[in-house]
Order: structure tokens, then C-alpha cells, then sequence
């Protein structure tokens, strides 16, 4: 299996399509560019066009707009409560922008711009970001009690703080990570075993009976990614709710 | 995989990896994974070359992506889950007003059923009382003229008793004098012959 073959990091390579710089930084329409934005379009395009008819009764489309629309609402409901609904457009487009993204990338030669570090890094400094500029707009210095969990020993506050403000800063790391991460392994993991497939059944009829297990393993995989896919985009939203929950109530835990 | 990746990135070194048939998957993974950067020599991901660019265009992509949710979208599902409910909180309302409605004409229905009844009920009593007074009047009426026509009968029976006793004393009478004739020859009076049958009537 040579490198030039099958490579299963190749599909995270960053090409340019449009090249620009601006001020000496590389801006370039890049295919991550294009899928960023394919993204947007499909999501869009599905949410916009399948509710045009605005049914009383809802056709199959329809619905799984609108249940996504509740699906996020509901959970935002008892993560955040009433207070958080406010946030409801951010975790809609979160949810639905994360979705799709991990949804188009599970199609063979498309980008998953999710696999990159620095677009979920992004969106969970996005998700922190409106937790600390929301919890000290709204609470101003009694957000910080978020650090201060209720009914701790005085002696044991400096350790719980310390402990509290640590678990804060590793967020926005842990909610970019699980995302990438899990992208990231199961495309390899794809296509690694995909790659197995080719270059055994290049080994004559010994071969192609040896390829059946891995084409097994990639077809269970790739029911499996379907599964992570909807599952982190799901976790995701989850895990911004409760964070929101903490700047819409700050020591309420 | 990811800690895989990364930890294989960070720590081979050039030329360490023989890309051999026989390496194995994670040897060949991490060998590509190293050479894959297209120059650069980084993992793609990790190429901060791209970081500009991928925030760029994440922030123009996410940004038009969340205005057309909050302005568009989601008001939109809002208003049609929202239109959804009111319909059917308004038809719930129509149909218990008409259950009402149902339940109050029902019950119209029995009232006046009731006071059918009791109507019906007082025309049949009185309609038996008239009857029964007029059939009692229609009784004494018959009795009295029946009575009437017995005693007429009776008066007539007793006139003609004695009419008949009357008519008795007058063929005795005859017969006594032609009786009389037959045996005496001789003539008797009237008179005679009355006293001597009033006599043996006695």
C-alpha cells in the first residue's frame, strides 16, 4: 500500500481555488472555502424551501424542518430555561450548520470542514466567547460566581475555584476537539479500511477473498459515521446549552 | 486517532518511515499523515498557513448562515408551528362551543318532550272525563226514557188487564144469559145476570 495509492490524510488537504491576499495574509477560496459555503446553501436551501408552502399540515420535508426547529428549542428549553431562548437562533444555526457540515462530508470527495481544528476551534470560542461577553453584560462581576459552586467548606473554596476555573478555560478545547477529533478518526479510520479493500483485491483471487472483511468493516463504518455525525453535531448543541445556562444563571448550580 | 496522529506528527522524523507493503496500517497512516501536508510537511489540519483563510470564510459562511436563521427561517417555522397551534386551539374551542350548543339543544329537546307529554296527558284526562260524564248522561238519559217506556208498557199491560177482566164479566154475562135462553127459554135481565156473575165472581 503505497502512500501515493491510497493516502487517508489527502482529504484534509486545504487547496486554493481562488487565490487572494490581503495585506500580506493568505485569504484564498479554498475548497474548505467552498464547502463552508455549500454548507451554508444546503442548510439554507432545505430549511427555506421545504417550509415555503407553510403547511397546516406538514409534508415528510416540512417536518423534519420543523422538528429540528423543536428539537433544538426543546433542548435549549431545559438546558438554559425560558431565560436562554434568547439564544435560540444561535444554537439553531450551530446545530444545523455542524449537521449538514458533518452530513456533506460523509459524501465521497467532499470536504469536511469540520475536520479542521481551527473551524471548531472557531466555533467554540464563537459559543465561549457569547458566555463570558453575555454572563458579565448581564451579571457584570456576579457571573463570576459561576466559579463559586454553593455549600463548599470555606477551606476547601481556593482548591474548588482553582479547580472550577480550569474545567471553565479547558471548554472551549474539549467542545472544538470532540468535534474534530471524531471527524478526523472516522474519515481516516473510512478510509483506511476503504484503502485495504483496492489493495488487497490487487492481490489476485486469495485477495479478493481476504477484501471482504474490510469491505464489511467499511460498510458498518460508514453506517457508524452517519451515527457520529449526527451524534457530535447533537452533542454539540447539548454542551452549548449548558454552558449558556451558565451565563443566563451564574452560581445556579 | 486524533492523539494518533498528532503524537505520530510530532515525533517521526524524516526518512524514519520506509513506506514497505508489510508496515502496517498505522505505520502507513502516520507515514502518510506526515507526508500529506503538500509542502508544508504539517498535518492538514494543523497547517496554520489555512487558519486565515478557514476563519474568513467560516465567519462570512456562519454569519450569512445566522442571519438567514434568525431573519428568515426560523421566524418563519416559528409563525407556522405558532399558526399550527392557534388552528387547533381555535377548532378545539369551535368544537366544545358546539358540544354546547348540542348538549343545550338536547336538553331543549327533553324540556319540550317533557312538556309534550304533560300536555298530551292532560288532553287525555280530560278528554276521558268528558267522556265518562257524557257516556253517565248518555246512561241516565237511556234509563230514564227506558223507564219511562216500562212504566207506559206497564200502564198499558194494566189497562189491558182490566180492559181484559172488563171484557170477562161482559162475555159471562153473555154466555150466562144465552145459557139461560138455551135451558129456561125464558128471557133474564140484564140486570139479573150481572148481579148473579158479580155474585159467582166473588
Amino acid at each position: 500500500m503505497a502512500g501515493d495509492k491510497v493516502d487517508p490524510v489527502h482529504q484534509f488537504v486545504v487547496n486554493k481555488i481562488v487565490p487572494i491576499e490581503i495585506g500580506g495574509i493568505d485569504f484564498s477560496f479554498t475548497n474548505a472555502s467552498l464547502f463552508m459555503v455549500a454548507t451554508m446553501a444546503v442548510a439554507t436551501g432545505f430549511l427555506y424551501f421545504t417550509t415555503s408552502t407553510r403547511s397546516l399540515v406538514p409534508g415528510r420535508m416540512q417536518s423534519v424542518s420543523e422538528l429540528s426547529y423543536e428539537f433544538i428549542a426543546s433542548m435549549l428549553r431545559e438546558g438554559a430555561g425560558s431565560h436562554g431562548m434568547k439564544f435560540f437562533p444561535m444554537v439553531f444555526s450551530l446545530f444545523m450548520f455542524i449537521l449538514t457540515a458533518n452530513m456533506l462530508g460523509m459524501v465521497p470527495y467532499f470536504f469536511t470542514i469540520t475536520s479542521q481544528i481551527i473551524v471548531t476551534f472557531a466555533l467554540a470560542i464563537f459559543v465561549i466567547g457569547t458566555v463570558l461577553v453575555y454572563g458579565f453584560y448581564k451579571h457584570g462581576l456576579g457571573f463570576l460566581n459561576v466559579f463559586v459552586p454553593a455549600g463548599v467548606p470555606g477551606i476547601l473554596l481556593p482548591l474548588v475555584i482553582s479547580i472550577e476555573i480550569i474545567s471553565f478555560l479547558s471548554r472551549p478545547i474539549s467542545l472544538s476537539v470532540r468535534l474534530f477529533a471524531n471527524m478526523l478518526a472516522g474519515h481516516i479510520t473510512l478510509k483506511v479500511f476503504a484503502g485495504f479493500v483496492a489493495s488487497l483485491g490487487t492481490l489476485g483471487a486469495l485477495g479478493i477473498g481476504g477484501a471482504v472483511l474490510p469491505l464489511i468493516m467499511t460498510v458498518a463504518l460508514t453506517g457508524l459515521e452517519f451515527l457520529v455525525a449526527f451524534l457530535q453535531a447533537y452533542v454539540f448543541a447539548v454542551l452549548t446549552c449548558m454552558y449558556l445556562n451558565d451565563a443566563v444563571h451564574p452560581g445556579g448550580h | 486517532m486524533f492523539v494518533t496522529a498528532a503524537y505520530a506528527q510530532s515525533t517521526t522524523t524524516e526518512g524514519a518511515e520506509t513506506h514497505d507493503a508489510a508496515a502496517g496500517e498505522v505505520h502507513t497512516e502516520t507515514g502518510v499523515a506526515h507526508e500529506g501536508g503538500h509542502g508544508s510537511g504539517v498535518f492538514p489540519p494543523f497547517d496554520s498557513s489555512t487558519f486565515a483563510s478557514q476563519l474568513l470564510w467560516l465567519a462570512i459562511s456562519f454569519g450569512l448562515f445566522y442571519l438567514l436563521m434568525s431573519k428568515v427561517v426560523m421566524p418563519r417555522i416559528g409563525s407556522i408551528l405558532e399558526t399550527r397551534h392557534d388552528t387547533i386551539a381555535r377548532d378545539l374551542d369551535d368544537a366544545a362551543r358546539s358540544k354546547a350548543e348540542a348538549d343545550a339543544a338536547v336538553a331543549a329537546y327533553e324540556q319540550e318532550l317533557a312538556t309534550a307529554k304533560a300536555k298530551g296527558n292532560a288532553i287525555a284526562a280530560t278528554a276521558r272525563e268528558a267522556a265518562k260524564s257524557k257516556a253517565a248522561a248518555d246512561r241516565t238519559s237511556v234509563e230514564t226514557s227506558l223507564n219511562d217506556k216500562i212504566s207506559a208498557a206497564e200502564a198499558r199491560i194494566a189497562d189491558i188487564k182490566a180492559k181484559a177482566l172488563a171484557d170477562v164479566g161482559s162475555i159471562a154475562e153473555e154466555t150466562a144469559s144465552a145459557v139461560v135462553e138455551q135451558l129456561i127459554g125464558g128471557k133474564v135481565t140484564k140486570a139479573e145476570i150481572a148481579s148473579a156473575v158479580k155474585a159467582s165472581a166473588k
